[in-house]
């Protein structure tokens, strides 16, 4: 039983970094319909910003303090993808408006190229660590209910910690804020929302900042849990199957379909892996997308899709 | 002045109905054939054959099958790949299981494996479509990726993981070296994209872009989505299968899992979107362009660094080929959405009027 509830906690933990990518794409389709596959090549472009900035700020200013280091390298990796977005609405977006779902989302893979190989290019194609002194050691808990208690990992703790803020503030931007007001009018219908004035450009490049920093986020968790490499794009991969799960269009969908399929896929390898093999971490939650989706094409709290002639 | 259809009368409805009803264009394309089959061998060298030409002509032929599915019944597909490795790993188990069994028969074997994984990846495409789609195929991807390296049947149970064949003969005839090869994919190149061109002709070919175009007023006038859209899934996966297959065989020799990883899915899909889509002819234009181009930006790349006085690395060169790969993507799409066979038909266009506009 211990070790079930710690795969399930394992899960949990990998499926709240889902859904902080997922987040990304969720907003970015919300407010601009563009099925966003850049947002993996976002997570390591942003992650390997905050890397390096933190290692070169202290050498540039000349000083020592980690702490500061590391707040300046945020600000710089936020700054980069504040740049990143408004260079993507005006080089990108701008050009293909009206242009089919299908070629954005071409576009947007035109657009994973380029940061992949941009993002090596300025800031190395090394691992890199990120040391945000995030604790590494292991707690036990609930001693007195299982015998040797609960291994949990005081990172992970933290991790979800600092996504479930990640996900307060982004709700009370979204519902307090004029700008976010404004978005979810944007998301809500294009044409209504540049009827009333809201300057649509204008909108997208705040969007793509914001899943920019959702990606940071999300880059910085990661990064200073295995380190920020390559591989970062294809974990980023996960996130696909999330939002079809959570459906394309719903935020609360993207965090529950994160645990679902983080849960999924850690119980499936330790229980039915040893059965066909093992290894079925890498494609457990595509398939499981693809029967979700034959029974609930829409996801689990997209809009009904609905087809007129 | 030369490229018109004036004076040219049909006097029967075969004559109307043919490929190319116009005679410049039929006389073209056989000498383009007659070119490339026997023109070509001896022109070209054995690093031209195995770096550009065989991939090249491959390739094409995968690209076909990807249009099939997304420019002509509008499915996207991101699992491309993974169709290209079961032909692959499949046209090897018949080929090393099966005692005597000819070359032929192994790769359209391969290929028959490819259309039942495909068909049975397509069913999704019955519930859901555009984006949804999109994904699911990535589950076929995934999937393949684990089960040929993970299930010991499909690779004969080699250590390494990886596979290889020798001695592929035709009819007694050896396939071995540059020339030959190329003569070998170049035949299934040219009998298959005949076959896909009649079939996006006829009448399951407009079903497919009715479907494409909008599939529930399609169904309203009685095409069966499922029919349609699981053939095309079929012969899609058909002609990526035999593609998987001859690459595998003919082009690589010796392959892992890696060989059709999800970078190959992109890479056709990119042929497809820089050739066209619903076009036969872009498929070879899009298999052209992102066959040279890495070749290109990898020779002009260190010269144009000569130029400025700075050596490139070759991590260097890596890194910039994806920036301008990307950045090209990115470009055509905005400057040219319908790729270069739309290019090519306004130049058709604009050839018609030539010298004489009037």
């Amino acid at each position: 039983m211990a070790f079930f509830l710690e795969t399930m906690l394992g899960g949990l933990m990998a499926g709240v970094l889902y859904s902080v990518v997922a987040l990304g794409f969720v907003l970015i389709f919300k407010a601009s319909g563009v099925f966003n596959f850049a947002q993996g090549a976002m997570v390591l472009f942003a992650a390997l910003a905050m890397a390096r900035f933190s290692e070169w700020v202290p050498v540039w200013l000349g000083f020592e303090s980690q702490v500061l280091a590391n707040v300046i390298a945020f600000v710089l990796a936020a700054l980069c993808m504040l740049v990143f977005a408004w260079l993507v609405e005006r080089l990108v977006l701008r050009h293909l408006v009206n242009q089919e779902a299908v070629t954005l989302l071409m576009a947007t893979l035109g657009i994973t190229y380029f940061l992949d190989g941009f993002g090596q290019t300025i800031f190395g194609s090394a691992v890199y660590r990120i040391n945000v002194g995030m604790p590494k050691e292991p707690v036990f808990v609930l001693d007195n209910v299982f015998q040797g208690g609960l291994l949990v990992n005081k990172e992970d703790l933290i991790a979800a910690l600092i996504a479930a803020t990640l996900v307060a503030v982004l709700s009370l931007f979204f519902q307090k804020t004029i700008t976010g007001r404004a978005l979810r009018a944007v998301a809500d219908d294009h044409q209504a929302a540049q009827s009333i004035g809201i300057p649509l450009n204008r909108m997208w490049v705040i969007v793509w900042f914001v899943a920019g920093i959702t990606a940071l986020v999300a880059g910085i968790i990661w990064g200073s849990k295995i380190g920020v490499q390559f591989s970062l794009t294809t974990v980023a991969l996960k996130a696909l199957p999330v939002i079809i799960l959570g459906g394309l269009t719903s935020v609360p969908g993207a965090i529950v379909g994160g645990l679902i399929i983080g849960v999924g896929e850690k119980l499936s390898e330790v229980y039915l892996g040893p059965m066909v093999g093992g290894g079925i971490e890498i494609w457990f939650a595509y398939v499981l997308a693809l029967v979700f989706l034959l029974f609930r094409p829409q996801g689990l709290f997209g809009e009904k899709i609905i087809d007129r002639v | 002045m030369f490229y018109r259809e004036n004076g040219q009368f049909k006097i029967a409805y075969r004559a109307d109905q043919q490929i190319f009803p116009i005679a410049q264009d039929r006389w073209a394309v056989l000498a383009l054939i007659a070119f490339a089959f026997l023109a070509v061998p001896f022109l070209a060298d054995g690093y031209l054959f195995r770096a550009i030409l065989i991939p090249f002509v491959i390739l094409s032929l995968a690209a076909i099958g990807v249009n099939i599915l997304v420019g002509y019944c509008g499915q996207i597909s991101l699992g491309s790949g993974a169709f290209m490795a079961v032909g692959a790993y499949m046209a090897y188990n018949v080929f090393v299981r099966i005692d005597g069994v000819p070359l032929i028969l192994a790769l359209l074997a391969g290929g028959f494996f490819a259309m039942l994984v495909g068909i049975v990846f397509g069913v999704p495409s019955l519930r859901v479509k555009g984006l949804y789609l999109a994904v699911a195929t990535l589950a076929a991807q995934f999937f393949c990726d684990w089960a040929f390296s993970r299930i010991n049947w499909f690779t004969n149970n080699s250590s390494s993981g990886s596979v290889a064949v020798s001695n592929l003969s035709f009819l007694g005839w050896q396939i071995d070296t540059p020339v030959e090869k190329y003569l070998f994919c170049l035949t299934f190149t040219a009998v298959f994209a005949l076959l896909a061109k009649n079939l996006v002709r006829g009448a399951i070919g407009r079903e497919w872009m009715a479907i494409r175009d909008m599939d529930v007023a399609a169904a309203v006038i009685g095409i069966r989505p499922m029919y349609a859209k699981l053939s095309a899934f079929a012969v899609s996966s058909f002609i990526i299968g035999v593609a998987g297959a001859l690459w595998a065989f003919v082009h690589l020799g010796s392959w892992e899992p890696a060989a059709f990883s999800i970078d190959r899915s992109f890479q056709l899909l990119f042929m497809v979107i820089i050739g066209g889509m619903g076009s036969i002819m872009g498929s070879f234009f899009g298999a052209a362009f992102i066959v040279v181009l890495p070749i290109f930006l990898n020779q002009a790349l260190p010269w144009v660094g000569s130029l400025v006085g700075a050596t490139v690395s070759t991590a260097m060169i890596s890194h910039a080929e994806y920036m301008i790969f990307g950045g090209l993507i990115v470009w055509f799409l905005i400057a040219e959405p319908h790729g270069l066979a739309k290019l090519w038909s306004i130049g058709k266009q604009k050839m018609r009027l030539w010298p004489f506009p009037h």
